[in-house]
């Protein structure tokens, strides 16, 4: 795949002056709407996860005109419903050296120096409102018997500053934001429309100005016009076919809002979470996630030598290899995810793997409930062994839970800038489809704080700077038609392959290709042998996919085959982005590039930047750099030993 | 292992549908249920039939999307799980298995196996939320939650909206779904100011959309992949009462 290098990104848009008065002083320059004319201001918002379910409820509850739209039955279903662990916040309620400055500090560097100052400084401010924000919606977060709430640590950090409700923090959070939407439908300022999927964006004199959207019920095509588009569509991790997202999580709508030219930055980040539930079969159609909570007192084991079949309880202890504890006695079982993933399939390439295929490695309680009693383990971790039996059918009390890395969060995702505007005016980008805040790695519970900040609290306030030049007038007519008629194209020509092979079996075969390729492990020659296979697989996709029934009912074949097509093209872009970063940088690992204890080596001088990647109208690929500056938290290398 | 399944077939809401049968084989007991449904989809298309159309997401038991009546019981026999987290081990080589969608008249049919449940967002909407605008929240330690209230509330919040009660009860009756959300609101110091009015207003709303009156069966919750307790309809009819007395 060919590029050329285009400009420099030379200004994000981010205030000047000191960090912390950044955010007040965007606040105060950003123009104001009065609320007689947000009425005539229209905005979509298209997903309805923890960011655009926040988004679409609070413009509705500022009075824009709001149109949301979903590819579920209900908002209430987007994939943040699955976020398990928590929500980091700055509260430091726990006295316990938390603050602003410390959750800024903490992100920065565990997203490996790869993510911009001043976003991640609003974000970590941001964070305090949020958690009041949940808790007077009636979230029922953890309390400790005075009635406050309770927090935890988590990864990468040193201090308690996560809040949760039990395992399902990401369902609480996502309802009291769905029931916030709910309220705004209930007075008009919100239409919904769910199972909608979106599959063009309308530009029209170089601004967003509009979706066009299959109804997945009817197969009607349908044109929706507005002032500004957002898009919270999620991350891409299903690329990889097998991954911890939803079914249905894709990359459709940012891919061709990237195709009207939007950047793409970064699609190279992918994160592998490495405690997930092993593949057990050919028909796998997804990974389950296990909190990294797990990690607190389980302890990961292989055993000592190559193709040791007996059953776990029968390897004595002087012959496993609790690699975690020996390679990192200082973090031990609990260092960052990126490293613990990647260890684990390093033990599995020895052929010290466990359980089928050999990918898998032991994650063991033996030692946890000798020490704690059978009860307490219970009554920590009873929901999670529970799920691990009902998948699995084993009992991980009596033998060892068996663990292998997944794909997980994708970092990677539209550029934006400081407003959160992507390089087409009017169009925005929230939550983990954007690029913004988590550099090459993100830390955990940090997600669910991101998608809300850019909903209920940063997305609104830029938008209106935006907006308060608007209403933007007519939309030209021939654009509309053009983006409409090119949906129409598209349907007709995947309709009419009338191949041999299912979109699933191609996906899959994709998948296992950037699994292989552009995985955990990233080589010159690994990408470079994907780039070639990516473009014959999508050309035998286009030549021999087979989809059932019409395009004018519900056809779940044909929503899928629309996906993976997407998924070629941005499986190319992943690699080429892995290929040109030569480094490797939190989840980014490229083999070439380590120290002589095999951790992950930056090169700073070359890559502190961003890559944004333009696709121009002819097709052609471009790569644009926003150096990344430093003038709060000094470049350092992570060391966890 | 091989199995038997008979499936409701249904082409749109106006379709009259019927049971097919279809034979899988090579079954393996470490599928989940839809995955075993994935296979003969995959047959069905490259065979140029119309696959069965189900809904389904994050096939971890959190987002509420999928849901069929296996063998007569919604999600299928075993307790406290979803559909896409029930797996084959649980069946005999050799079993016949009945898969049919929900059925209540507020949840039409959309094709085979997928309903609309769009009525269960309309009882939401009538009053399940607490009306309070972003940026408007007072610090969260300013009011303290009794850990019993804050623990039960979350009892009741952990609903999926799946709608299997609903399926399960023999009114049709959406009782444990709206009175799970009432309770979890009820019980919280944040949803006092509008306990009431919210109560009234979202069982008029699932009165309103056709749906059957609670007599007490326990079906719903017996089938409830989050063991959403019975006791939140007293709660719910309590507050409706009281509501009412106003």
């Amino acid at each position: 795949m060919k590029y050329t290098e285009g400009s420099e990104i030379r200004d994000a848009k981010a205030p000047a002056g000191p960090i912390e008065e950044r955010w007040e002083k965007r606040k105060f320059s950003a123009k104001l709407v009065n609320p007689a004319n947000k009425r005539k201001l229209n905005v979509i918002v298209v997903g309805t996860g923890l960011a655009g379910g926040s988004a679409a409820a609070t413009l509705g509850e500022l009075g824009y005109n709001v149109k949301s739209f979903c590819y579920q039955d209900t908002p209430r279903r987007a994939h943040s419903i699955a976020a398990q662990g928590g929500i980091n916040a700055a509260k430091n309620y726990r006295g316990d050296g938390d603050s602003i400055y410390r959750l800024f500090y903490d992100t920065v560097k565990g997203g490996d120096f790869r993510a911009r100052e001043s976003n991640v400084y609003r974000l970590a401010q941001v964070s305090v409102n949020i958690i009041d924000q949940a808790v007077a919606q009636g979230v029922p977060f953890a309390r400790e018997y005075g009635g406050l709430l309770d927090t935890r640590s988590f990864g990468g950090a040193q201090v308690s500053r996560t809040f949760y409700a039990r395992g399902q923090t990401g369902q609480q959070l996502l309802l009291g934001a769905y029931q916030a939407l709910e309220r705004q439908i209930a007075a008009g300022t919100v239409e919904m429309h769910t199972r909608h999927e979106m599959l063009d964006l309308i530009v029209s004199d170089g601004r967003a100005r509009g979706v066009i959207v299959r109804d997945m019920v009817t197969g009607e095509i349908e044109r929706h016009l507005a002032d500004a588009v957002v898009l919270a569509t999620g991350g891409y991790g299903n690329v990889f076919f097998l991954s911890t997202n939803a079914k249905g999580c894709n990359t459709t709508a940012i891919w061709r809002a990237h195709e009207r030219g939007a950047y793409f930055a970064n699609p190279c980040y992918t994160q592998i979470h490495p405690t997930c539930i092993p593949v057990s079969g050919e028909y796998q159609s997804k990974l389950t996630l296990m909190s990294e909570s797990l990690r607190n007192d389980g302890r990961v084991w292989v055993p000592l030598r190559k193709d040791d079949d007996r059953a776990p309880g029968d390897i004595p202890e002087e012959e496993r290899d609790y690699y975690l504890e020996r390679i990192y006695p200082a973090f031990g079982n609990l260092v960052p995810r990126d490293i613990a993933s990647r260890a684990a399939k390093n033990v599995c390439d020895e052929g010290r793997g466990v359980g089928p295929g050999g990918l898998g490695v032991y994650l063991d309680f033996r030692d946890a409930i000798n020490r704690l009693g059978r009860d307490a383990v219970e009554k920590k971790y009873g929901n999670l062994f529970e799920m691990y039996e009902r998948i699995t059918g084993e009992n991980p009390y009596d033998v060892p839970m068996r663990i292998y890395p997944a794909v997980h969060y994708t970092m990677g995702g539209l550029w934006v800038d400081y407003d959160l505007q992507s390089t087409i005016p009017g169009l925005f980008v929230i939550g983990e489809a954007n690029f913004s805040d988590h550099g090459a790695n993100r830390l955990g519970a940090s997600a669910l704080m991101q998608g809300l900040a850019d909903g209920y609290f940063v997305l609104p306030t830029t938008i209106g700077d935006y907006l308060a030049n608007g209403p933007y007038g007519e939309v030209d007519e021939e654009a509309v038609a053009e983006a409409e008629i090119k949906v129409r194209t598209r349907i007709d020509r995947l309709m009419s392959v009338n191949g041999t092979r299912t979109p699933d079996s191609f996906h899959r075969e994709l998948g296992k290709l950037m699994w292989d390729y552009c995985g955990m492990e990233r080589t010159e020659e690994s990408l470079r042998k994907a780039l070639e296979r990516i473009p014959e697989l999508r050309e035998e996709f286009w030549k021999n996919v087979k989809v059932s029934g019409t395009a004018e009912e519900l056809n779940q074949v044909l929503e899928k085959a629309g996906r993976v097509a997407d998924f070629f093209d941005l499986a190319e872009l992943m690699c080429l982005d892995a290929l040109v970063r030569t480094e490797s940088c939190g989840g980014h690992f490229r083999a070439e590039s380590q120290d002589p204890d095999g951790e992950a080596l930056r090169d700073d001088e070359h890559f502190a930047h961003v890559s944004a990647w333009e696709r121009t109208p002819s097709g052609e690929t471009v790569l644009h750099k926003e150096a990344l500056e430093y003038e709060y938290v000094k470049m350092t290398q992570r060391s966890y030993k | 292992m091989n199995l038997t399944l008979k499936v409701w077939r249904q082409n749109g809401a106006s379709d009259a549908g019927r049971m097919v049968t279809y034979r899988v084989e090579d079954v393996s007991p470490d599928m989940s249920f839809l995955e075993m449904l994935d296979v003969l989809n995959e047959r069905l298309i490259v065979e140029g039939d119309d696959p069965i159309a189900f809904d389904h997401d994050c096939r971890e038991g959190i987002c509420g999307m999928c849901g069929m009546v296996i063998n007569g019981v919604a999600h299928g026999e075993q307790r406290a799980t979803t559909t896409c987290q029930l797996h084959m081990r649980h069946f005999e080589d050799g079993a016949e298995i009945t898969i049919e969608p929900w059925r209540a008249a507020p949840f039409p049919v959309v094709k085979d196996l997928v309903v609309d449940r769009s009525a269960f967002d309309r009882i939401i909407q009538a009053g399940g939320f607490v009306s309070v605008p972003a940026g408007s929240a007072p610090d969260a330690h300013s009011v303290p939650v009794r850990k019993e209230d804050a623990d039960a509330a979350f009892d009741a919040a952990t609903c999926i909206g799946c709608g299997a009660c609903v399926a399960a009860c023999p009114n049709g009756s959406a009782s444990l779904f709206t009175a799970a959300k009432i309770t979890h609101l009820s019980l919280l110091p944040q949803g006092q100011p509008e306990r009431l009015v919210r109560a009234k207003a979202m069982v008029d709303q699932m009165d309103a959309e056709g749906f059957g009156g609670c007599t007490n069966t326990g079906e719903c919750t017996a089938v409830c992949p989050k063991g959403i307790p019975l006791d939140t309809i007293a709660q719910m009819n309590s507050d409706y009462l009281k509501a009412n007395a106003k």
